[in-house]
């Protein structure tokens, strides 16, 4: 722990940190443009000079530099305000003056520092550079004009994303940052550049121009588009939520989030269900919610009744449908849409037990039936991690493009009873060694298989366990704990023959199985489940309530509610709430903080944030692995559920990246 | 003047072939073994006794350079020797005459030097311009090798070396030594940041010393002949013989090899039949290639050429790569050209180089037309001190010397040309 200085305050700083560490430390600013905690070091921007004795004399970039013992470090002398005061001339000499057309305008870095450390006028009389538009997709906006070479987009393509996609061509003054061949950037995570570019050069395509940051209310929630439960801000303006954002934490998105999770907002004010509507003569009629309601306790279904939920409910949703489910005397539930039937007896064999910060320090992994750049990319951001740090992978099912060295195994689950020689020795020699398993292998019934090994290779240790499924939906883990699971899957619900279906935002159901069912849906958009329905009540989506998720590491985490559902939709439970009035039961909760306690009493780990604990896997049962996956769930990542298919950003980007199609672009 | 028999570079002007039976006739590859045999540390202290200093520009002392290799592999990492071949410094022409007409000097040298390093192989990054010396320097690695004076058992020494010829693709910017060795793994050529130092992770992150051709090629002769042969010439810190390449305003530019510290009217004088128009018409030296501040006529004319009585000019020994003035000419033009050529060849990477280079240069435009105000002259000098010592490697320094120079001491000129330029406005 060496000692150092800063400004004449002593302190002790950790083995191995920066200078500019130790001076954040010491609670000192250190302006800042390629320096970024998840990136390397790249220190070209020159602005966090800081004067550093023993040293040569003059300012050091603090960014590069070690702490060392003794060190005497200033960042109030003249010299050091000279050297910041220099490099943010240089910044803005080629910098345009277009700050009140640009989108970074006020939550721009380059804006912030030069009022703090830049001079007051410019000494620059030559003509300023200006570079050609590139173009990097329907998701990135760019103004390479404006792009100060900080390297943070490139690093994050090459590090973090772990694709080649960006670049810096020819040299000097005419560098310039682009794209391969200015095609678009095609990774899951390429938007995540725009929160990284400290200046308008990258911005955010369409969000251009919508609105100021200082106009925006920020509400802080969780992103359903996938089962990683990606710590989300959504900015909403008046009735709209108008973008999202990755918020930090480092147990579960770090600070990133998929390209889903960022643009599927504009789905949330399309296709939208805002009032109810009764199919009358085999076509959707609108009705009032008294009608609405009417018709629902006209079937009176009593205990024939059955609930299916879908991917994007919260808790609260799924507990308030049980309880009226329950009151009528059905057990009927189940989550699981397309009809997985997994066992769900012990929920520690279904979740993911390494954590998703822990999945990183595994050193061999094995990947079984989950394409998990699509299945969850921020995840697959962690795998790289573990890649870079030395792990080694290998993968059973279809190849697909990963993004670290990985050896595939072959397509036939009767590999997990007889892995190669190369991956049997990995898993026996590794330390902390782990298994994935996705969702095209629960699909093929290879949980088993992957518990049996678990215990082969010694996955589940003192300190370590390496036993992890890999879910796709956001409401998965909390519906599974919530009983949403039957033993035969949905199938179980088909043959219970209900009169009555409670479809809860279930769009992936094959509802032609229900032919004989109502079919009540309660969900937030126009798509294939409200087709499907006899009955639509419109609801909320998850920016319209709050709700508690859990994530695929059974990580307990609360969404508030941004802005109000559109028209007459309504808040799921409190739909939930009328409708047991309507059938004539009770369901024990009258507002949203009973119902809230009665859930917590039912599922205790649901009254409370944080990692719910599952007990110890169950021991696999003696069966043969058997089965091939022919492919994996996710046909095209822009389009897996019903916000996603709403939104014209990810429809744009499923034709573009995905399918090839060709936009015009409009001049400008 | 340094007598012949002192000199080291016996085939400098190519007035016999290059080739290894031509090169041997001359002493080169002469029991290379023996000298091997002397051991590692052996050779590092005769060359740090010589008071050699790397030729490259900086003026590092070499055997201190080499004793920062680590003795062995703790974790089975090889060391590598990478020699700087890349010369694009404009004036200097030093490393293309020793590769073109005596190769074998380097490769020898490359050899002697890589084991006295513990290097495995040896990188000879030569510059992409140099095509027809780098095929010389391709056929010569190839006639050492069928000589088996390289590969496995080098020389009989029981000690393997190889050398490898990279051809670099012309950008200045590779000459910075951390830049090279990003260029020579494939990458873009840009300056790393230092720490870490080549020494502990460099080439491919293995521990890599980069050496100027000159320093290398001149090892095997100062081991033959001792360091104290080679450290009787020149004055105390700044040893032995250079190789000074003269060019600009004088009767016969030429490259020759000379004794340190020689004084510039000697070195002129003798070897290049004095100045264009005699010594009154002298205006200004570069003393050592474009990177270094220029010397107004009369602090030069009885200066030392070398290390520190160049440094006490002002100025520097550089490359010695002598750029010589007279009166004709235009002395602002002159350096705003190198102003373009640096902001040519900056990399981009760091922001005081890429943005101030070319600020620098629009700015030296216009002081050469005159079309500017005095108090941009000032400014100009302020932009200047932005840059120096402000980025990463020294190609800011080097874009802001050669404006401090000119401003330093030709000041009245620039604003004599402002103020004509002011007048021939209101007329």
């Amino acid at each position: 722990m060496p000692k150092v200085t800063v400004d004449g305050v002593e302190l002790e700083v950790p083995a191995g940190a920066t200078v500019l560490q130790a001076c954040e430390l010491a609670g000192k600013e250190i302006p800042r443009f390629c320096y970024h905690e998840r990136l390397s070091i790249a220190g070209n921007c020159r602005m966090c000079l800081v004067e550093v004795k023993p040293g040569p004399p003059k300012p050091q970039a603090s960014c590069a530099l070690p702490a060392a013992e003794g060190q005497e470090i200033r960042t109030d002398s003249p010299m050091v305000k000279k050297a910041r005061e220099g490099v943010m001339e240089f910044l803005l000499i080629n910098h345009p003056l277009d700050c009140p057309i640009c989108d970074q305008g006020g939550e721009c870095d380059l804006q912030d520092q030069s009022v703090a450390y830049g001079r007051g006028a410019s000494r620059y009389h030559e003509h300023k550079r200006a570079v050609t538009e590139k173009y990097m997709g329907p998701l990135i906006k760019t103004v390479m004009t404006r792009c100060i070479h900080c390297t943070r987009c490139v690093r994050f393509s090459e590090e973090v994303a772990g694709v080649d996609e960006i670049g810096a061509l020819y040299r000097g003054e005419a560098t310039q940052i682009t794209t391969y061949l200015e095609h678009a950037a095609k990774h899951e995570m390429s938007a995540n550049v725009i929160d990284l570019c400290p200046v308008g050069a990258l911005t955010s395509r369409p969000y251009a121009f919508e609105a100021r940051p200082w106009e925006l209310k920020k509400t802080l929630s969780i992103d359903v588009s996938d089962a990683v439960g990606a710590n989300i801000r959504i900015d909403s303006r008046g009735r709209e939520a108008l973008r999202i954002l990755p918020r930090v934490n480092d147990d579960v998105n770090e600070e990133w989030l998929s390209d889903k999770g960022r643009f599927q907002v504009d789905g949330l004010t399309r296709r939208r269900l805002d009032r109810p509507w009764i199919r009358r003569d085999g076509k959707l009629v609108a009705a009032s919610w008294d009608e609405a309601f009417a018709a629902v306790a006209k079937v009176n279904p009593g205990k024939d009744i059955a609930v299916i939920a879908g991917d994007l409910v919260d808790c609260e949703t799924m507990f308030a449908a049980k309880a009226l489910a329950g009151a009528l005397g059905s057990t009927l539930l189940e989550g699981r849409q397309t009809g997985l039937s997994y066992d769900c007896s012990n929920l520690a064999a279904v979740n993911f037990n390494s954590t998703l910060s822990g999945i990183e320090t595994a050193d061999v992994v094995l990947i079984v039936g989950s394409q998990v750049r699509w299945e969850a990319p921020l995840v697959n951001s962690r795998l790289r991690k573990a890649a870079k740090a030395g792990a080694k992978f290998f993968v059973v099912g279809p190849e697909w493009e990963t993004t670290f060295p990985a050896t595939f195994l072959g397509n036939d689950l009767s590999v997990l009873d007889k892995l190669p020689k190369a991956a049997a020795d990995a898993l026996k020699g590794a330390e902390r060694p782990a298994l994935i398993l996705g969702g095209a292998g629960l699909g093929k019934g290879a949980l088993n298989g992957c518990l049996a090994l678990a215990e082969k290779y010694k996955l589940i240790r003192d300190d370590w366990n390496g036993f992890n499924v890999l879910h796709m939906a956001a409401s998965r883990m909390g519906g599974l704990m919530l009983g949403y699971a039957q033993p035969g899957g949905i199938a179980d619900l088909v043959a219970a023959k209900p009169k009555l279906v409670l479809a809860l935002g279930a769009d992936e159901v094959d509802f032609t199985k229900f032919a004989d069912s109502i079919v009540v849906y309660i969900g937030h958009h126009g798509d294939k489940g409200a087709h499907a329905a006899d009955i639509i009540l419109p609801a909320a989506a998850f920016s319209e309530k709050p709700g508690t998720y859990v994530n695929t590491e059974g990580r307990v985490q609360r969404a508030d509610k941004a802005v109000f559902a559109p028209g007459d939709a309504r808040e799921d439970w409190t739909i939930l709430r009328a409708l047991a009035d309507a059938l004539g039961v009770s369901v024990g909760f009258d507002s949203f903080d009973e119902l809230r306690g009665a859930m917590a009493t039912a599922v205790p780990a649901l009254g409370h944030e944080g990692l719910a604990d599952y007990g110890a896997l169950p021991k696999a049962a003696k069966a043969k692995s058997e089965g091939v996956i022919e492919a994996y769930p996710i046909k095209d990542f822009y389009l897996t559920n019903p916000i996603a298919r709403a939104s014209e950003t990810m429809q744009r980007c499923s034709a573009e990246l995905l399918h090839g199609e060709e936009f015009a672009e409009a001049a400008e | 003047m340094l007598a012949d028999k002192d000199r080291i570079f016996t085939n400098l002007y190519g007035y016999q072939p290059w080739n290894l039976k031509a090169a041997q006739a001359r002493g080169d590859w002469d029991n290379t073994k023996d000298l091997l045999a002397r051991g590692q540390d052996a050779i590092i202290d005769e060359i740090k006794a010589s008071g050699l200093r790397g030729r490259g520009g900086a003026g590092f002392p070499t055997g201190m350079k080499w004793s920062f290799m680590p003795k062995e592999s703790k974790d089975g990492r090889p060391s590598f020797l990478v020699i700087n071949a890349d010369e694009s410094e404009p004036g200097s022409c030093k490393d293309r005459e020793i590769i073109r007409h005596d190769p074998h000097k380097l490769i020898e040298g490359a050899l002697v030097a890589g084991f006295a390093m513990r290097a495995r192989a040896a990188y000879i990054y030569i510059r992409g311009e140099y095509i027809r010396e780098a095929e010389t320097l391709m056929a010569a690695v190839q006639e050492a090798y069928a000589a088996k004076l390289l590969g496995k058992n080098a020389c009989g020494s029981g000690y393997d070396f190889d050398v490898f010829v990279h051809r670099g693709a012309g950008a200045y910017i590779c000459g910075e030594e951390t830049a090279m060795i990003e260029s020579l793994e494939g990458k873009k050529g840009q300056p790393r940041l230092k720490p870490p130092f080549p020494a502990g992770a460099g080439l491919y992150g293995c521990p890599t010393t980069v050496n100027n051709v000159e320093s290398i090629a001149v090892a095997p002769t100062i081991l033959r002949r001792g360091a104290a042969w080679f450290s009787s010439f020149g004055r105390d810190n700044n040893k032995g013989t250079k190789l000074f390449q003269i060019s600009g305003h004088v009767e016969k530019p030429c490259v020759v090899e000379e004794a340190m510290s020689i004084p510039f009217r000697e070195l002129i004088e003798k070897h290049c039949g004095g100045i264009r128009g005699g010594w009154d018409n002298l205006l200004a030296v570069i003393p050592g290639g474009s990177s270094v501040p220029l010397v107004p006529a009369a602090q030069i004319m009885d200066a030392p050429m070398d290390f520190d009585g160049l440094r006490e000019l002002g100025s520097g020994l550089g490359t010695a790569a002598v750029i010589v003035m007279d009166k004709s000419t235009d002395i602002v033009r002159a350096i705003s050209r190198l102003s373009y050529f640096y902001k040519h060849e900056s990399c981009g990477q760091c922001t005081p180089c890429r943005e101030g280079t070319g600020w620098m240069w629009r700015v030296m435009e216009r002081l050469r037309t005159g079309d500017a105000d005095v108090s941009e002259i000032d400014m100009l000098w302020d932009v200047t001190k932005q840059v120096e010592g402000h980025t990463i490697c020294a190609l800011g320094d080097a874009a802001a010397w050669p404006i401090q120079g000119l401003i330093r001491h030709f000041r009245p000129e620039i604003e004599r040309r402002i103020a004509e330029n002011v007048r021939e406005a209101a007329e």
